[in-house]
């Protein structure tokens, strides 16, 4: 319950953070960091615009995707405090309701007949698809650490005993935050900055969509670096006590939203062609993250 | 009388009236036909199920020995499955044949053979002795040959289900010759020789039967690389006839494989390994080649070998548990591979089905040429939307559910860690998982997004109209389970527990369910609480935006405004990045004629997947065959004096056998003096 809440909390600014560190590291004064909520507030007080060539499902789409969002991080725990839901393999639920998002959010951008979106739903279907099994290995891996098949008993569990386990639990965060980039279409896979060009993914995808619709897909972005967020905290908290966790979660929200937002002004976009390549990159992390760990069981 | 002589009069009756009627008559007879045999043998298997199996045995002949009829869990399980698919498949069959109303004669011929491929169906999970077993197994092959060249008088028709023929029989010839070695070993027909068989032999001997039964029941299945018949037999069979194949004919090949498991019953951990992986392989290399077909029902037959694959890995985790001696496991393992046949049967029928609207709305299978069927079929879209969703295993569908206990095998079975191996092997088979689950996603987004959304690609004959509700009956049938599955996955698992009692070894009795599979019942809440809470914003976005203005325009072209219907990504465009990806494994014939010159003609572009397996293990070796074999062409020469004269020396030759044989063996002789 807490973790839930506290996710929806951090998803508030967790964009302003990114954005504000993006401007303070170009030495630009920038905008306010709650300014990605206030454009999102105009966006759901606004009205839409439908292609007389969608049907249905196109207004359907982001309400599903957003409801896939929170249905993922209710089952994110807060260390030793379990989310709404907690049950064994609960991560398999997550991985896979997300997929239900964005299976929606993939037809609904062909349901537009744009050539535009066409071409971001082939890309997210196709880079997603990559870094699925990067997020199953890294989960085997932490369960097999463990002993445990659920988030809540896999984090609770996680000690940081070792230096090896500290080489593995760095590797694990970096992995996450990699695949929090790409599950949110950011840099080094996609620029979100680079409006209407033939370079990007997500943004491209929901060019139709608009008033309240484009207010819940972009929340449900915001939602998705919280929830990603949580899941990196996660692996630090351990089983610490509610008083000091809460804090140490906010904190290290705040430090991936900073890392997120170093990263897009420092790195540049990877060519389209090269990003394939580099997901899977992440999978043989994982899998060396795994021998690690079975070097350490023997 | 006792329950087998009602059900073979039934289907005598039936079969008789079928050949008697008109065209609409034979059509309501094979639904009765079908239903009525489904009601006879559900009870029994029912029965079995809840504990009461049913034995009977016959005299047979003095070549079969006694026949032993039975109906224990496991084969119930199946009978069970088959059934509702054969009532779907006839419901939707009756319809979808209405088209075809004059060729009546086709029609007695096409119903009869589906009666037969019922019976053939249920009386292979019944029969113990190998050659009722065979001989019911010829009746469904050829049954479902007649089924598949319905439309015979189309060339890649009939040879489709040629290809199928010989394909399956050979099959058959690898069981026949598994069944006479057991025969060989222990003198008897029966099923019971297997197990005979199994104490009597080392366990090589053991593996290598075991691994001859696996083919010969895999060319069934469709395992990889044996699968080669399927993406050809499904697109040319009528839709109902691909769906029954899809959903319950292949998964007689998985009732084979596990019937032998329990019979063999030993090297659990070989037969376990190599099943996943191959399982795995299957998996993933059916998916990768579903992404790029552009034939929607080719498409579809080659996710059934994806899906075929999934199970295959609940089989192989299933085997690896009982080779461990680890049975948590093990009814993990099963139960995922026996609910993945439940599920799969539905979700890939109710595909076939609703491919077969829109095959016969448009009269093409051809992706490209559709787009904003949606629209004018809103019906079939949905029901083909809710089977892509399940099939892909997204919460909170059926296949959600056996996907999600194959995982919870795989990560219990990593947790376990038996040996280093093990775990690897798990990795892999759990990474496998998660691909072919994203491959999936990229595959029906495209098929679904192609097919039913956006604006029309080609123009059609005739414009695409919604069928009737007759028609889509069956498929709300379908349908409902699949949700209904979904949400109280607890109630299937229950009903399976004898099964998996009997796979295992233990009574049904004992509580043997892990603890794991508390989190089951619990899952259906998830997925309730899921449904509303999209249910819940939903209703927000409609409250919220009821008073706000709302128009329509054009799609957003990014400033340019002349957009039409030919700027659409197609599904080859859609593929495409995967397809540059994948170029290692696929094999893609591509034609294309460029925009040149001045005045440039008409340009092109089109791709053709074909199967590498196909092309390099059995058309290049016949192509080389044939190449050998037209060296000898010369000798046919259609010249009569030329085969007198080659009878002549065939009849030279037998007669100088002997003689040669003589001067050899004498020759020989000298040499040995010497």
């Amino acid at each position: 319950m807490l973790s839930f809440a506290l996710i929806l909390v951090v998803s508030l600014f967790f964009s302003g953070i990114v954005v504000r560190t993006k401007s303070l590291a170009s030495g630009r004064k920038g905008p306010g960091i709650w300014q990605p909520m206030r454009d999102i507030w105009r966006s759901l007080r606004k009205g839409s615009v439908y292609s007389t060539t969608s049907s249905p499902v196109f207004r359907v789409a982001p309400s599903v995707y957003f409801a896939s969002v929170l249905a993922a991080i209710a089952v994110v725990p807060l260390g030793s405090n379990a989310g709404l839901f907690s049950f064994p393999c609960d991560f398999v639920f997550f991985a896979y309701v997300l997929a239900l998002g964005k299976f929606f959010c993939i037809i609904a951008a062909l349901d537009t007949g744009s050539s535009f979106e066409g071409m971001g739903a082939s890309r997210e279907a196709l880079f997603s698809m990559l870094a699925e099994p990067a997020f199953f290995i890294l989960m085997g891996t932490l369960g097999l650490i463990t002993g445990h098949t659920s988030f809540l008993q896999i984090f609770s569990d996680l000690h940081l005993g070792s230096t090896l386990s500290y080489a593995l639990v760095s590797i694990a965060c970096f992995l996450l935050l990699m695949i929090c980039m790409i599950e949110n279409s950011r840099m080094p896979v996609d620029d979100p900055k680079t409006h209407l060009e033939l370079t990007m993914i997500h943004e491209v995808m929901i060019l139709d969509n608009s008033g309240f619709d484009l207010g819940l897909i972009l929340h449900a972005t915001n939602l998705k670096f919280a929830m990603y967020g949580a899941l990196i905290a996660n692996l630090f908290i351990g089983n610490l006590e509610v008083s000091v966790a809460a804090p140490v979660f906010l904190g290290i929200q705040f430090v991936v939203a900073v890392v997120a937002g170093i990263i897009e002004s420092f790195m540049a976009r990877f060519r389209m062609s090269h990003n394939a390549q580099f997901i899977l990159v992440l999978s043989s992390l994982a899998l060396l993250m795994l021998f690690g760990v079975m070097l350490v069981n023997n | 009388m006792s329950f087998i002589g009602i059900y073979l009069l039934t289907l005598l009756a039936a079969i008789m009236l079928v050949t008697l009627l008109d065209s609409r008559g034979k059509g309501v007879v094979a639904v009765c036909g079908i239903v009525a045999l489904s009601v006879i043998s559900s009870v029994p298997a029912v029965n079995a199920l809840m504990g009461q199996p049913l034995n009977q045995l016959f005299h047979g002949s003095f070549v079969t020995g006694p026949v032993q009829v039975a109906i224990d869990p496991l084969s119930a399980w199946f009978i069970l499955v088959i059934n509702f698919t054969m009532i779907t498949s006839v419901l939707y069959g009756r319809r979808y044949m209405e088209a075809y109303h004059s060729r009546r004669s086709a029609l007695s011929l096409h119903w009869v053979s589906f009666l037969l491929v019922h019976i053939g169906l249920i009386a292979v999970c019944a029969m113990r002795n190998s050659i009722a077993f065979l001989v019911a197994w010829e009746l469904m092959a050829l049954g479902s040959f007649l089924l598949v060249i319905f439309e015979g008088n189309k060339v890649t028709t009939i040879r489709s289900g040629i290809n199928y023929l010989v394909q399956s029989h050979i099959g058959v010839a690898l069981l026949t010759v598994a069944f006479v070695w057991v025969a060989a070993v222990t003198g008897t027909f029966d099923f019971s020789g297997i197990v005979q068989f199994a104490t009597l032999q080392s366990p090589t001997a053991c593996f290598g039967l075991m691994l001859l039964f696996f083919i010969g029941f895999a060319f069934k299945a469709g395992f990889v690389p044996f699968h080669t018949w399927l993406p050809h037999a499904h697109p040319a069979a009528p839709s109902h006839v691909s769906g029954m194949m899809s959903g319950v004919l292949i998964k007689i090949g998985i009732y084979g494989i596990l019937r032998m498991i329990v019979l063999i019953g030993t090297n659990y951990l070989a037969v376990g390994y190599f099943i996943l992986v191959i399982s795995v392989v299957t998996g993933i290399y059916g998916v990768m080649l579903a992404i790029v077909q552009h034939n929607l029902k080719k498409l579809l037959a080659y996710h059934s070998v994806e899906n075929i694959g999934i199970i295959g890995i609940g089989i192989g985790l299933g085997c690896i548990g009982m080779g461990y001696n680890c049975t948590p496991l093990a009814i993990v393992g099963f139960a995922g591979a026996l609910l993945h046949v439940l599920n799969h049967s539905l979700f890939k029928s109710l595909l076939f089905y609703g491919a077969g609207n829109v095959y016969q709305a448009t009269h093409t299978m051809d992706i490209e040429h559709f787009g904003g069927l949606i629209k004018r079929m809103p019906r079939t879209a949905l029901l083909f939307l809710l089977g892509s969703l399940a099939i892909c295993g997204l919460p909170p569908f059926n296949g959600f559910v056996s996907e999600f206990i194959i995982y919870s095998g795989l990560f219990s079975g990593i947790n376990a860690s038996f040996s280093n191996a093990s775990i690897l092997i798990f990795v892999f088979a759990m990474a496998g998982l998660a691909l072919i689950g994203g491959l999936a996603i990229m595959c029906f987004t495209k098929a679904f997004g192609v097919v039913f959304l956006g604006e029309p690609r080609a123009k059609l004959h005739t414009e695409p109209a919604e069928f009737g509700f007759g028609r889509l009956l069956p498929m709300y049938m379908v349908g409902i389970l699949i949700v209904v599955i979904g949400l109280f996955p607890q109630f299937f698992i229950n009903a399976i527990v004898s099964v998996l009692g009997q796979m295992v070894g233990v009574s049904a009795s004992a509580p043997i369910l892990p603890a794991s599979f508390g989190a089951l019942s619990q899952i259906g809440w998830y997925m309730a609480w899921f449904i509303l809470l999209v249910v819940a914003v939903y209703a927000v976005r409609s409250f919220f935006t009821r008073r706000l203005p709302e128009s329509e325009g054009g799609t957003w072209g990014c400033g340019y405004v002349a957009l039409t219907p030919k700027l659409q990504y197609t599904a080859s465009s859609f593929v495409r990045t995967y397809r540059r990806l994948a170029k290692g494994i696929l094999l893609i014939n591509k034609q294309k004629t460029k925009v040149d010159g001045i005045f440039p003609s008409a340009a092109s572009y089109s791709t053709e997947a074909l199967d590498r397996v196909e092309t390099d293990l059995i058309k290049s070796p016949l192509r080389m065959v044939r190449y050998l074999l037209g060296k000898f062409s010369f000798l046919q020469n259609g010249r009569l004096q030329n085969y007198i004269l080659y009878g002549l020396l065939f009849v030279v030759l037998v007669l100088g056998l002997p003689f040669i044989v003589q001067a050899v063996r004498i020759f020989i002789n000298y040499l040995n003096t010497l």
